[in-house]
């Protein structure tokens, strides 16, 4: 047993690190979430030229055939850097619903593309968790009707994933006709969502896997939202921690003080079994599918928790200036907002859980 | 321990049992070669035994036979037409619990594979001992809570549940709280050691020199 990242995975996760400390710079982060469409094309362009879009392509169709683990390395440090790029429905979720799902054509037609980064889905499955105002789609003699909301890497897509209410996967280009797109905007001004509308709308779907696919994707997108979780919550627990180091109140650094330590300390000790938890959950999506949407769930419901608390207290521990924008720690508070919420907070999240392991008697 | 002067007395606990004892020396010749480690090394004899404790105090394992005792109880215990586990805010908190006891089952392999490369522990490893008896703590309550009012029997009540060990456990954790180092030692501890915080400032420390004074070990660790 190694339960730990590999050394390739350590290179990677380094690689993207010093990519993001060059191309993410909170000056550059604060310009893109001042836009409309906060999604920045520099970073993106980085991100691709380290082959970033490849990695969950299949290797023949033109990736790198990496796993969920991998990702899961990359979405940490994406938050890490608080990045407005897109990433988790255009290079991981998209990737794995064609490899699955896919028809043959289909994986041709938009694999090699999104591995070279020429081509972004945008991805809406969020009914399928849980169906808010009326939202669902309904796929009726070959057309789509009705609204998919939250749609994840919305802006720039050249087509959306979308789950009708059956759970099977459909492709759309952005440009069909009957297809209504708006943009949502959230509190986190670094990720990009919209609201799909479908009148009759021509569908290219996947395979009827009885809703197969994109329960893969919820378990993927679960466990990638962990991970990014995780990083934000590393970041401000640094940030919390070398702030306390350099003020000084009654002549000491606020660090010395056992209120402030503590508050350090349990936000350490809260985090730290995240991270292998989020190992372990990205690991078994590979490599142990029938304990994938468990570890998915676990994983999701405890960063939700955990990094809610992590983001209050650390911005507590900031005082004043914690609440202020000079500093920019509010873009990561609103990241692991975002995460917490997408796909299923940590209630809704333990109710699956729960009836994962028989624990709810059908009503 | 049957070398004379040695006086035993049991210690009782809030549990209603003695788990520990107060043990007093009267002028105990202890021969040389019974000495653990050198003369004068007593302070890091304990603190590595303290060390171990820890980790024994952290055992994932236990975490998870706490575990799954916990859900055993929550599908039999009956409330009304239906079982514990039927109520959707006590199913929440075990759901919750079994996420927390799963990440420390992962942090513990983490750890040990770090420690078969012969990687230190880090993090991972400094906050073991205030996470897990907070978390099997935490199981404990749920458990109670889970029984309602069977939750308060104990002293071999009549319809006691499994001899009263989820009250027992409920109080022994909180003394695991307190023991091997109080949950306040540890925030100091993963502060100062793994977040690398400030320690307290001169001024609050009693000097080397009055400690010296006063025959005190002068090291700093004596905080730990």
């Amino acid at each position: 047993m190694d339960f730990g990242l590999s050394q390739d995975q350590q290179i990677l996760r380094d690689a993207v690190a010093r990519c993001l400390a060059d191309t993410s710079p909170l000056e550059h982060v604060r310009e893109c979430a001042g836009r409309d469409n906060p999604l920045s094309d520099t970073i993106f362009g980085a991100l691709h030229d380290l082959a970033v879009p490849a990695m969950l392509v299949p290797e023949e169709h033109g990736g790198l055939g990496m796993t969920l683990l991998d990702a899961a390395v990359v979405a940490e440090q994406l938050a890490y850097a608080v990045t407005p790029a897109p990433f988790l429905a255009s290079v991981v979720l998209a990737p794995i619903a064609l490899s699955e799902a896919g028809t043959n054509k289909q994986k041709c037609q938009w694999l090699p593309k999104i591995a070279r980064g020429e081509a972004r889905i945008g991805v809406a499955i969020s009914a399928t968790v849980q169906a808010r105002d009326g939202a669902g789609v309904q796929f009726v003699e070959g057309k789509l009707s009705g609204t998919a909301l939250f749609c994840l890497d919305f802006e720039g897509a050249d087509a959306y994933l979308v789950a009708d209410a059956g759970g099977r996967l459909h492709l759309v280009p952005a440009l069909a006709s009957g297809l209504k797109a708006t943009r949502l905007t959230t509190i986190d001004r670094t990720r990009s969502v919209g609201e799909l509308s479908f009148a009759a709308v021509e569908t290219d779907p996947l395979a009827d896997d009885g809703g197969t696919a994109s329960a893969r994707l919820r378990d993927a997108g679960r466990v990638i939202l962990a991970a990014d979780s995780l990083g934000a919550g590393q970041a401000m627990i640094e940030k919390a921690v070398d702030y306390a180091g350099q003020r000084e109140q009654f002549g000491r650094p606020i660090g010395s003080f056992q209120a402030v330590k503590h508050m350090c300390a349990e936000m350490a000790a809260r985090h730290e079994p995240c991270r292998a938890l989020v190992w372990y959950a990205a690991h078994v999506f590979d490599a142990l599918p029938e304990d994938a949407s468990l570890a998915a769930c676990h994983a999701k419901s405890l960063t939700g928790d955990v990094h809610r608390f992590v983001a209050r207290t650390a911005t507590e521990v900031h005082g004043g200036m914690g609440f202020t924008d000079l500093l920019g720690l509010h873009y990561w508070f609103k990241r692991i907002g975002f995460d917490r919420q997408v796909l299923g907070g940590p209630e809704a999240v333990r109710a699956e859980a729960a009836a994962l392991q028989g624990w709810t008697r059908a009503a | 321990m049957d070398i004379p002067g040695i006086e035993v007395r049991p210690l009782k606990t809030m549990t209603g049992h003695a788990e520990f004892n107060e043990t007093f020396f009267t002028n105990v010749r202890v021969p040389v070669d019974q000495i653990v480690g050198q003369r004068g090394q007593g302070w890091f004899v304990a603190n590595a035994t303290l060390g171990h404790e820890r980790g024994m105090l952290g055992d994932p394992d236990a975490l998870e036979n706490r575990l799954q005792a916990l859900i055993g109880l929550m599908q039999q215990e009956s409330i009304g037409e239906g079982r514990a586990i039927d109520n959707a805010v006590l199913r929440d908190r075990l759901v919750a619990l079994q996420a927390e006891v799963t990440a420390m089952k992962c942090n513990g392999m983490r750890i040990l594979s770090n420690s078969l490369k012969g990687e230190p522990g880090g993090m991972a490893k400094l906050i073991v001992k205030l996470q897990s008896c907070e978390v099997a703590h935490q199981i404990s309550a749920l458990a109670i809570d889970a029984m309602g009012e069977m939750g308060i029997l104990y002293h071999r009540s009549p319809r006691e549940r499994d001899g009263g060990a989820w009250q027992w456990n409920y109080m022994f954790q909180l003394g695991l709280i307190i023991g091997g180092g109080t949950a306040q030692i540890q925030k100091n501890i993963i502060a100062e050691r793994g977040l690398e915080m400030p320690r307290e400032p001169k001024l609050a420390r009693i000097s080397d020199e009055a400690k010296g004074a006063a025959g005190m070990q002068t090291d700093r660790q004596g905080a730990a």
